[in-house]
């Protein structure tokens, strides 16, 4: 058999992190207008760690990647991202510790009076250190990884929805933050489209060793993060050998009725008795 | 669905209402403070400066004129009863200077800009660019609203001032095309009736109705719910209040300043 593809020390390597993990959830939750939606939710996100939450439609999914960013604060609980309790953070220092993480709306969120180019660079800008020739540089890299460069003159209005999605996702990875979470990246996108972006999202985990988190309505994708490694060297993403186990830091995490009913990994997922998982996954 | 008792209901009501005006307060209270933290904006201030100011310069132009020719033709027709006609040059300027300028201006600017920042930022909110913002690091009070503030405020000065002109020229014009007034005779008398407190409380009103039209603006915006018709409730809300809060609070400076520097 064929060694692992992604060395064995590298991937210890994140996991001795796992000391301080990225993300935390201790017991959050959440109601909007009286009616719960995240009921004392627990778990953990490894530095280096890709997760996928799954749950039906309003099951919250977005509401807790809004809540690790500091977006919506939890009625009860704490969130730990990157040691710090965003719960008790003020709105002035999350400001500083979301530049850290990149987020891609579900609804893309494109400031739509910017061009592609203004919101790409939106963070660079921001910033005020980088030079013009180096934004320009890094827009154009970012949009490559997308394959949108010919879009950067224009505005999000003209442009159809997933290529909005895409630019969303450039504009979330152009910093190389180290968290990035990911809501529905290829919710309604064709096959071709999605399997970039899945590529997208499997280069950011081994080359990058980004943390995120990934919502997604399609189970089919997370299986294929968590069945191919990225290789560094064809710069493209390869299936993992048959048998090859827990080499991709791919966790899957599944949503019912505000609780957390599966947290594990892809083989764990295979072999849950539960029927509503069986039914899902089926 | 659980029926509320009117007692609850009216204990919802005001603590909702409260706390709408503790949010405005302290957005309003931010806008100001964000100028001592880094970083400024000063492109955004510069591009909303254009858009406050430029913009509305025909509005106020047209409306100061007029106004000022109206105020004419009402103080000739009573002051002709007197036979004082002369006079006019000091009402028009007066009245110009320290009450119409400045609520005219203020209500103009207020029903273009006020609008136009609920509906932006509601825009925003409702479409999650303001999370996103947010989401990128940057806060949208620094991004938004400072600068819109700063700007209002910058430009309505202005604004009120040209505003004043017209409203002197177009009083002058009345008097002389349509009551045979000497030109000269108006401009001098209107120029030496206006005394250092005339000229303070129609600046200073200027001043505080900027920041009531930007702060209302922007707080009508970012707290839209609702989808496009909750934006379309936010921009008539962010008018009327503004225009309502413009009117009292110009009374109230008409009355500080007399009491200040002591009447005529
Ligand atoms: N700002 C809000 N105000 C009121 N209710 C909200 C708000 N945001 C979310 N909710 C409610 O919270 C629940 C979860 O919303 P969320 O957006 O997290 O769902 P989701 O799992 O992302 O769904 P989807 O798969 O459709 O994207 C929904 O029932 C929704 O109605
Ligand atoms: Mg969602």
């Amino acid at each position: 058999m064929t060694a692992p593809p992604i060395p064995v020390e590298s991937a210890l390597k994140s996991s001795q992190d796992a000391s301080s993990p990225a993300i935390v959830f201790e017991q959050v939750s959440i109601a909007f207008e009286r009616k719960p939606v995240l009921d004392g939710i627990s778990f953990h996100l490894a530095k280096g760690e890709t997760k996928a939450i799954f749950g039906v439609a309003g099951s919250g999914k977005s509401t807790i990647l809004k809540l690790s960013l500091g977006l919506l604060k939890p009625d009860d609980g704490h969130i730990y991202v990157l040691g710090e309790d965003v719960t008790e953070l003020s709105e002035e220092a999350l400001f500083d510790l979301r530049r850290k993480i990149g987020m891609v709306f579900q609804e893309s969120a494109l400031f739509d009076s910017l061009t592609v180019r203004e919101n790409v660079a939106f963070r660079l800008f921001e910033e005020g250190n980088v030079s013009e020739d180096e934004i320009e540089r890094r827009v154009r890299e970012a949009l490559s990884f997308v394959e949108l460069e010919h879009t950067v003159d224009m505005f999000p209005s003209e442009l159809s929805g997933g290529m909005r999605r895409r630019v969303a996702i450039a504009r979330a990875i152009v910093t190389q933050p180290e968290i990035i979470l990911y809501d529905s990246p290829t919710g309604g996108l064709d096959p071709v489209t999605s399997n970039t972006i899945i590529e997208l999202v499997v280069k950011q985990r081994d080359v990058y060793k980004t943390s995120s988190l990934l919502v997604t309505h399609r189970l089919q994708d997370a299986f294929t993060m968590a069945n191919h490694y990225f290789d560094r060297k064809a710069n493209q993403m390869k299936p993992l050998p048959p048998g090859a186990r827990g080499e991709v830091p791919m966790g899957f995490l599944i949503l019912r009725d505000g609780k957390v009913i599966f947290d594990g990994d892809v083989h764990e997922l295979a072999q849950s008795k539960d029927e509503y998982i069986r039914e899902y996954i089926s | 669905m659980e029926l509320i008792s009117p007692t609850d209901f009216a204990i919802d009501f005001a603590r909702d209402k409260v706390q709408a005006v503790q949010d405005y307060a302290l957005l309003a209270a931010r806008s100001v403070t964000n100028l001592f933290r880094r970083p400024l904006y000063v492109a955004d201030m510069i591009q909303q400066a254009d858009l406050i100011g430029v913009g509305s310069l025909p509005i106020v132009v047209l409306t100061g004129f007029f106004i000022g020719g109206a105020l004419a033709l009402n103080s000739a027709n009573t002051l002709q009863r007197f036979g004082s006609l002369s006079l006019i040059g000091q009402l028009v300027a007066v009245g110009m200077v320290t009450e119409l300028g400045p609520i005219i201006t203020g209500l103009m600017v207020s029903g273009r800009n006020a609008s136009g920042m609920a509906s932006e930022l509601g825009s925003m909110v409702v479409t999650e660019q303001i999370d996103a913002m947010r989401a990128l690091g940057t806060d949208p009070t620094k991004k938004l609203v400072t600068p819109r503030v700063i700007s209002t405020v910058f430009m309505l000065f202005f604004l009120t001032i040209i505003s004043d002109a017209c409203g002197l020229a177009g009083g002058g014009a009345v008097s002389s095309l349509m009551f045979g007034m000497d030109w000269h005779q108006y401009w001098s008398t209107a120029w030496q009736i206006l005394v250092f407190r005339d000229v303070f409380t129609g600046l200073v009103k200027p001043v505080l109705f900027g920041f009531i039209i930007a702060t209302v603006g922007c707080y009508y915006g970012l707290s839209a719910r609702g989808g496009t018709q909750g934006v379309g409730r936010a921009t008539t809300q962010a008018v009327v209040a503004s225009s309502i809060l413009i009117i009292i609070l110009d009374f109230f400076i008409t009355r500080l300043v007399m009491t200040i520097f002591g009447y005529r």
